[in-house]
């Protein structure tokens, strides 16, 4: 966790520049959008100090319990953020691409509803928490 | 025993944590008790399936004992990613 921003290319050169012998290195990244009616003006994050990196973990640790993989990245940032801005972003290596695209796509299914982070929408129209989706609740019951 | 409030919960009972002294036996026990203090809390807790509760920074069910918890948080379900 960090509130400062990230350099992605970086971080993914970092990430690379680190493994041995795998084959195939998936990255994804979240940025704030604006797709409400009112224009989006700056997005909070607010996170649970303590929980979070426990909840990272865990989520980390599945990962590598189901996929065969080298190494796993979780980035995510807190605090007042803009639209276009990078939010978080997961890197996966393993020997094969089939476990690095899985097990990247796992990470931010759970990531969105099991990682106690909140997010806040200023919009010219005022402020709302983001409500959570119930697809993304279903998402993680493909998984079970 | 520290109860932690996030985002909407926090915004709602005015305050990020609390010390609460309480003889309460499962996270039900302790809405209930905290609904009684005041309307704010009534408000806040008035529909716990809105709601995610964490006890000693796991994720439970509302009929989880407090028997020994350090730290009881309520929130909204997590929109992380």
């Amino acid at each position: 966790m960090q509130e400062a921003a990230f350099d992605l290319g970086a971080e993914a050169n970092a990430f690379a520049a680190r493994q041995r012998g795998v084959g195939a290195i998936v990255t994804f990244t979240g940025i704030v959008r604006d797709l409400g009616d009112a224009p989006l003006h700056h997005m909070q994050i607010e996170h649970y100090p303590g929980m979070t990196e426990k909840a990272l973990s865990k989520i980390a640790e599945d990962a590598a319990g189901r996929w065969a993989l080298g190494d796993i990245l979780i980035l995510h940032r807190y605090g007042r953020l803009a639209p276009d801005d990078a939010i978080m972003m997961v890197a996966t290596a393993s020997r094969h691409r089939r476990d690095a695209f899985e097990a990247a796509m796992f990470l931010m299914d759970f990531l969105k509803s099991r990682a106690p982070f909140w997010k806040k929408e200023e919009t010219a129209e005022g402020a709302d928490w983001v409500a959570a989706k119930a697809d993304d609740e279903a998402a993680l019951k493909d998984w079970t | 025993m520290d109860v932690l409030y996030f985002a909407w919960v926090r915004e709602r009972i005015g305050l990020p944590r609390e010390t609460v002294e309480t003889e309460a036996e499962t996270v039900q026990d302790l809405v209930n008790e905290l609904r009684r203090r005041e309307g704010r809390y009534d408000l806040a807790f008035s529909d716990t399936s809105a709601l995610r509760v964490a006890v000693d920074q796991e994720l439970c069910d509302f009929d989880m004992p407090l028997k020994g918890a350090r730290e009881v948080a309520f929130f909204p379900p997590m929109t992380g990613g």
